[in-house]
């Protein structure tokens, strides 16, 4: 705004100063959510990590479609006796050794051909293409849940705590300061190994041992200190923030100030922790997969996988070795994507427009 | 464009339930007959401690920000607050609002003691009494559009008798003031993000009138802007103060800014007010070093003048241990021994309505 004469109590000059106010920046004005929806969309890497996980997703879903018409087989059934068809001729899947004792069978190794164990056999003769694809479909799922649910707790949680102050914020603390003092792992495990074993009985609600909800459950509870502390701290500065002691002077009541100031503002620190829980939700289950107390046969995740093909690490590597890169992907993925929301979501929040 | 002289006839203006007609404040005007009007806004003896420090080994340290403040504010007035960076403006400002909590002393406003009211006692009295914060963007939500910030406070309010708070009722009066602050209806749509600081402040002026309040505080609210923005500003509170008969407190550190809207002036220093009076006495007769000082620093706009600058020595003391006796005799041009030893109270000087706090006043130089 140039400056002008002096505002005047009636028409023209008020008239005039309404026309150079309406060249405000931008002839439209998208709302914020859509100013970092673009910003997003413009960085490279993160749509890369977007492409790659959408591409993961899309693979799990495919996974039956894949046993059954790709692979021509059944994941989850051991045959040790099945041979596959490579180059025209019948190979078995398991073949004997060539060591100096002639004992034992090794599994087929990868034969990069999607319709004969692509990636070679596991040692029940279970094509290992196939079941990733199926141990895809557990882990994400139950990551993508455990982070949701972990990210929810931890509102409120954090939210309460940062908002209300006082004793509530103490006991809050205190409680999440406990939760995290304990290591996650040894945390998740002894939950686990518990409920694994017996399964959960709350009163008329019963969680089978091989539910998947345990896994959940659990993994998100263990995380909950870790999202709920940004949120607190974020709830805590935006309290000092000066457009909410406008509200209060404004007289609009505590609730309507957590509701339409607070939580629209807190909502982006969520949206950029969830990608970051998630990978670590996903690293935590397949580490309890692997324990053999996160999902539990017959079902696979990638924890399960690597448990699979510890035993033959050294003669068919690819057999663990393929979930454990399947893993890296992916939380490298939700790493650069959370990099990317947290880019996009904060220069807006700190642009401070003209002068 | 200074509000001389309220006429009866303008609402803000009624002195609520005190004696007397709203009469002008200046002393000029003041018939020593006329019974004093009772003060829209009075401070007594208002205090605001902070605990500091307190670390292991330290013991905590009092800070008081506000220290034994005294003044009036009466109906269709400005006063203005001035006084350099950290000397306690900006905190006396929030506890006259109740947005802060006075450790000591009386906060009344139209007559009513609100020093120890809840929250929920004070939300109908906020509709009367508003702040315009100095920082134009902090104190908007920048996730919301400027139009739903500035209904904010008709949509938190029940409707007075006569009106109502139907969709398009709001959406009127919110267009009524964006016009009334020189903005226009599609400004209403858009993110805070996209306005310059001065168009910000309108917006900010347009929310704080939403309920027609009767006392503004406005809290350096051109400090962050451009000069020449600034003096649009500021003739904008001057021109709705005229057309809506507002009362002001006008805190700023600019002199040249005060001296355009202020009715009276309170300076203060170190959390205290050192003198007290008309704007135009105290500001082109001093009585106090300190506001000499501040005033002699206002840069003179005509060139060749002699630079009669007067240039304090020292910094300005630590407000958590203030000097003992008179708070500013560190730093005095006029310091005599009395000064280290006495705390001067603030006397009347002269003409009515005209205080100071110093044992050597200066005399009209």
């Amino acid at each position: 705004m140039s400056g002008g004469g002096d505002l005047l109590p009636a028409g023209p000059a008020t008239g005039g100063l309404a026309a150079s106010d309406a060249v405000a920046r931008g002839p439209v004005a998208p709302g914020p959510w859509r100013v970092a929806g673009q910003a997003l969309l413009r960085n490279p890497s993160a749509v890369t990590s977007m492409a790659v996980l959408l591409l993961l997703v899309l693979l799990s879903l495919l996974a039956p479609a894949y046993a059954r018409y790709v692979a021509h087989t059944d994941p989850f059934m051991s045959d040790v006796a099945a041979t596959v068809s490579l180059h025209g001729e019948e190979v078995p899947v398991m073949q004997p050794n060539h060591n100096r004792l002639h004992l034992g069978l090794t599994p087929i190794g990868p034969t990069w051909n999607p319709r004969a164990d692509l990636l070679g056999a596991d040692n029940q003769g279970r094509d290992v293409a196939a079941r990733l694809l199926y141990g895809g479909r557990n882990s994400l799922l139950i990551s993508f849940c455990a982070a949701i649910l972990c990210i929810a707790l931890a509102a409120m949680v954090g939210i309460c705590a940062g908002f209300f102050g006082g004793v509530t914020d103490m006991l809050l603390s205190r409680l999440m300061d406990i939760m995290w003092a304990i290591p996650v792992y040894l945390f998740a495990i002894s939950l686990s190994i518990v409920s694994v074993s017996q399964g959960l009985h709350l009163g008329p609600v019963t969680i089978r041992s091989d539910s998947l909800l345990l896994p959940i459950v659990i993994i998100a509870l263990v995380y909950v200190p870790y999202a709920a502390r940004p949120v607190r701290g974020r709830v805590l500065s935006l309290r000092r923030a000066e457009f909410v002691t406008a509200a209060r002077c404004l007289g609009v009541p505590r609730r309507r100030i957590l509701l339409r100031d607070i939580l629209p503002n807190v909502s982006t620190t969520l949206i950029v922790l969830a990608p970051l829980v998630m990978a670590l939700a996903l690293l935590a289950e397949s580490a309890l997969s692997f324990l053999s107390i996160g999902v539990q046969a017959p079902a696979a995740s990638w924890g399960t996988l690597i448990e699979d093909g510890t035993g033959l690490i050294y003669t068919r590597p690819a057999v663990a070795i393929a979930p454990g890169i399947a893993i890296v992907v992916t939380v490298l993925a939700l790493n650069i994507l959370g990099d990317g929301l947290r880019d996009a979501l904060d220069v807006r929040e700190t642009s401070r427009g003209r002068s | 464009m200074k509000g001389h002289g309220r006429d009866d006839a303008t609402p803000a203006a009624q002195a609520p339930g005190g004696p007397g007609p709203a009469v002008s404040t200046g002393p000029a005007q003041m018939d020593a007959l006329l019974p004093v009007p009772t003060p829209l806004l009075e401070a007594r003896h208002l205090v605001r401690e902070y605990r500091v420090g307190g670390a292991f080994t330290r013991r905590r340290q009092v800070l008081r920000a506000v220290d034994n403040v005294s003044l009036q504010v009466f109906a269709g007035e400005t006063l203005g607050i001035v006084g350099e960076s950290g000397c306690g403006k900006s905190t006396l400002g929030r506890c006259l609002l109740r947005l802060d909590d006075p450790t000591g002393g009386e906060v009344l406003f139209e007559n009513r003691d609100i020093t120890r009211l809840g929250e929920r006692a004070l939300r109908p009295l906020r509709r009367r009494m508003q702040m315009v914060f100095q920082d134009s963007y902090s104190s908007l939500n920048p996730r919301r559009r400027v139009g739903d910030l500035i209904a904010e406070p008709l949509r938190v309010h029940p409707a007075p008798e006569g009106s109502s708070r139907t969709a398009a009722a709001i959406r009127a009066r919110v267009e009524e003031l964006a016009e009334l602050v020189g903005l226009s209806a599609a400004a209403l749509s858009r993110y805070p993000h996209q306005f310059s600081g001065g168009q910000r402040q309108r917006i900010n002026i347009a929310r704080a009138l939403a309920l027609s309040p009767a006392l503004v505080v406005a809290d350096e609210p051109v400090s962050a802007l451009d000069v020449s923005v600034q003096a649009q500003v500021v003739n904008l509170f001057a021109d709705l103060q005229e057309r809506l008969g507002l009362t002001y407190v006008f805190i700023a550190h600019d002199l040249s800014v005060v001296r355009q809207i202020a009715n009276r002036v309170a300076v203060m220093y170190l959390g205290a007010v050192v003198e007290m009076g008309d704007a135009d006495a105290v500001l082109h007769s001093p009585a106090h070093p300190y506001s000499a000082a501040l005033v002699s620093a206002v840069p003179e706009p005509v060139v060749g003048l002699p630079d009669r600058r007067t240039v304090l020595t020292g910094d300005v003391p630590s407000p958590v241990s203030p000097p003992s006796g008179c708070r500013f005799h560190t730093r005095c041009p006029a310091m005599r021994p009395v000064c280290r030893s006495e705390a001067p109270k603030l006397r009347p000087l002269g003409g009515e309505f005209r205080s100071v706090a110093c044992h050597f006043p200066l005399t009209a130089a």
